[in-house]
């Protein structure tokens, strides 16, 4: 085990992985000689060229259709986006494109690429450049979409994405590349997609959190536990493909469910899991299960009106109260 | 130059694609094709003149009009006319239609109905055969209104600084649809717009099978010698609407006359082999019955072949393995 951040943790396994394999490579805005805004390619054109860490134009669209290109001619590109915001200036190549490519030329075609990107909130980027868009990757078929919240999940999930012969839409949060965390040394290390991550063990309501929000569903989970609610905290990891067999177990046991995410509330995924969960578990629900997410409202600069827009830890508190009759 | 087996394979190819195009015409007209489906007649020498020099290792990426595309890159008439009519023996098994053809081992990274959508994938083709080292190039074809989109500049930016071994083929045959170019497109010639990005543009008749090949010689070597893209506009006109319903309001009856009397590519090929003693009229004449027969047999195979299985719709999303 070693000790990395979240951003190196995402480094090592690009190294790993281009080292492993030839046909991986990596093509985004600034990822040569910067590394990238948080450094997740930091000198790694160093070990392996700049045709290999290549800088590209600020050119989405011609960043997501070229590693397309290049993955139905047998390479394995890691494209990046400096932002998930600018996924809609590229939005054609990333839901026609590289998520129909399969289906509709009838299967004869693997795409093994992954586009990664960081998104949220914390640094006072303002409406463009932090919102949470997972939501909107789910609901086109054909991406598979991760959420890693640790370093090790982020190193395990990566790894799996690289190795996956889907496109994989890898999503990271600008917040946590500074968190550091134990990472397995082994370089086969590896988080299969759609098991779910109990977090937390409890009894008496469980909380779905991704992201920069499983910390804050732990730490609603410890303000619970001085009032006497046991909070379980699972962490999905992958939203496509979805663990719901273990939200469901874990609301089996606890009969109430909460679903808290920064992207926002409306039409976020949560309302999906709420939905699906729901009816796979109705009987043993003891609430109404409840889905917290940002408010219908751009997210603004000032950090006191960027807090008021996305939930809060204390929100998070409240829901698990009312959900057990506290409040 | 071309040579006698290279001219015979473009008449091959050329008679082929006529004979799919209005054979899919009539289908559409009897009901028994339905969908978005964009005729390629009188274009037909684009396609075949740029495959003839191309291997299955070579890549193109083509668009919503691009059935001859696929023909000459090495569809089968008949696997190609089952997808057309939405069966299981199709291309893409009956799910796509018209508009999705590929296969990726003749090298064709796919028909692509978004306007300019192929463009950045053949760029990424290009990446990979560069990365590869391979001695290929890639392939980009698209008509008049997809170089007025994004794609077109993002990507041939792109492969100008890289240096991709990629060609651009403009198919220029004067509507966006409905739109004539001059009241959408900023310069006469698409081509000049290879000045902007330091690369080399040519104009072509993209009727005359010998222009169009001539000029992609060019370009192919260029690239292969690792000098990187070059865009080559052809000059063409489609025979037919947009789209199998297009009423044609915004052209003449006589203008359409005119470029099928005076400017059929197929005839216009058909008199240069013979002037030049490549071909005589009876290898022609067989050529074209060849075709011709081949197509009759592409119709009874799609139209005998089974409707793809509902219970198979949700395969192939993903890729399981």
């Amino acid at each position: 085990m070693a000790k990395l951040t979240y951003a190196q943790a995402i480094r090592q396994v690009i190294q790993e992985e281009m080292r492993r394999d030839e046909r991986v490579f990596v093509m985004g805005e600034d990822v040569e000689k910067l590394g990238g805004v948080f450094g997740t390619t930091r000198d790694l054109y160093k070990e392996f060229g700049t045709d290999r860490i290549r800088n590209t134009p600020i050119s989405e669209s011609a960043i997501v259709g070229a590693a397309l290109g290049a993955a139905c001619a047998g390479m394995r590109p890691i494209a990046e986006l400096m932002y998930w915001d600018f996924a809609f200036v590229c939005a054609d190549q990333i839901f026609n494109q590289m998520a129909k490519t399969r289906y509709v030329f009838g299967g004869n075609a693997k795409i093994p690429m992954v586009l990664r990107s960081q998104q949220g909130t914390g640094r006072g980027n303002a409406a463009t450049h932090s919102q949470s868009l997972e939501s909107i990757f789910m609901h086109i078929p054909g991406l598979k979409v991760a959420c890693p919240s640790t370093p090790a999940e982020a190193a395990g999930l990566l790894r799996t994405a690289i190795r996956d012969d889907n496109p994989v839409c890898f999503f990271e949060h600008k917040a946590l590349y500074i968190t550091k965390g134990e990472v397995p040394d082994d370089p086969e290390f590896m988080i299969p997609f759609g098991k779910a991550d109990v977090k937390r063990e409890g009894t008496d309501v469980t909380i779905v959190a991704n992201l920069l929000y499983v910390g804050r569903a732990l730490e609603a989970a410890d303000a619970l536990a001085k009032e006497g609610i046991s909070a379980e905290v699972i962490d999905p990891r992958t939203l496509v493909p979805f663990d719901y067999d273990t939200v469901a177990e874990s609301v089996k046991k606890t009969g109430r469910l909460v679903v808290v995410h920064e992207a926002h509330q409306n039409n976020g995924w949560g309302a999906q899991v709420v939905s699906q969960v729901g009816q796979m578990v109705f009987p043993y629900l003891d609430a109404a299960p409840v889905h917290i997410g940002a408010k219908a409202c751009p997210l603004p600069f000032n950090p006191g009106l960027e807090a008021a827009v996305i939930p809060s830890i204390q929100e998070i508190v409240d829901a698990c109260k009312a959900a057990c009759y506290f409040s | 130059m071309i040579d006698k087996k290279t001219g015979l394979w473009i008449y091959n190819k050329m008679n082929e694609i006529r004979d799919f195009e209005e054979t899919a015409w009539t289908l559409f007209t009897e009901n028994k094709l339905r969908g978005s489906v964009h005729l390629y007649t009188g274009e037909e020498a684009v396609a075949a003149s740029v495959c003839a020099q191309l291997t299955d290792e070579d890549l193109i990426a083509s668009t919503h009009r691009g059935h001859g595309h696929c023909i000459a890159k090495g569809a089968e008439l008949d696997k190609a006319l089952a997808e057309l009519m939405g069966k299981a023996t199709g291309y893409c098994k009956g799910r796509s239609g018209s508009m999705h053809i590929a296969d990726f081992s003749k090298g064709n990274l796919g028909a692509n109905a978004i306007v300019g959508g192929g463009i950045p994938i053949a760029t990424g083709g290009a990446l990979a055969l560069k990365m590869q080292k391979k001695p290929n190039v890639a392939v980009a074809f698209f008509g008049d209104g997809a170089s007025n989109q994004g794609t077109f500049h993002e990507s041939i930016n792109m492969a100008a600084v890289w240096k991709l071994p990629c060609v651009y083929v403009v198919e220029n045959n004067q509507f966006g649809m409905t739109v004539p170019v001059w009241q959408s497109t900023s310069v006469e010639d698409i081509s000049v717009r290879g000045a902007g990005y330091g690369i080399p543009g040519e104009t072509v008749d993209g009727n005359d099978v010998v222009a169009v090949y001539e000029a992609f010689a060019r370009a192919k070597e260029r690239a292969l010698k690792g000098e990187g893209p070059s865009i080559i506009e052809c000059k063409t006109y489609r025979w037919r609407g947009h789209w199998t319903g297009d009423p044609e309001v915004y052209r003449t009856r006589e203008e359409v006359e005119d470029w099928k009397e005076h400017r059929d590519p197929i005839k216009r090929f058909r008199e240069y082999l013979v002037a030049q003693k490549l071909a005589t009229e009876q290898e022609l004449d067989e050529i074209e019955a060849a075709a011709a027969k081949k197509m009759e047999a592409a119709v009874e195979f799609a139209m005998n072949s089974p409707e793809p299985d509902p219970a198979h719709v949700l395969d192939d999303v993903f890729y399981e393995g």
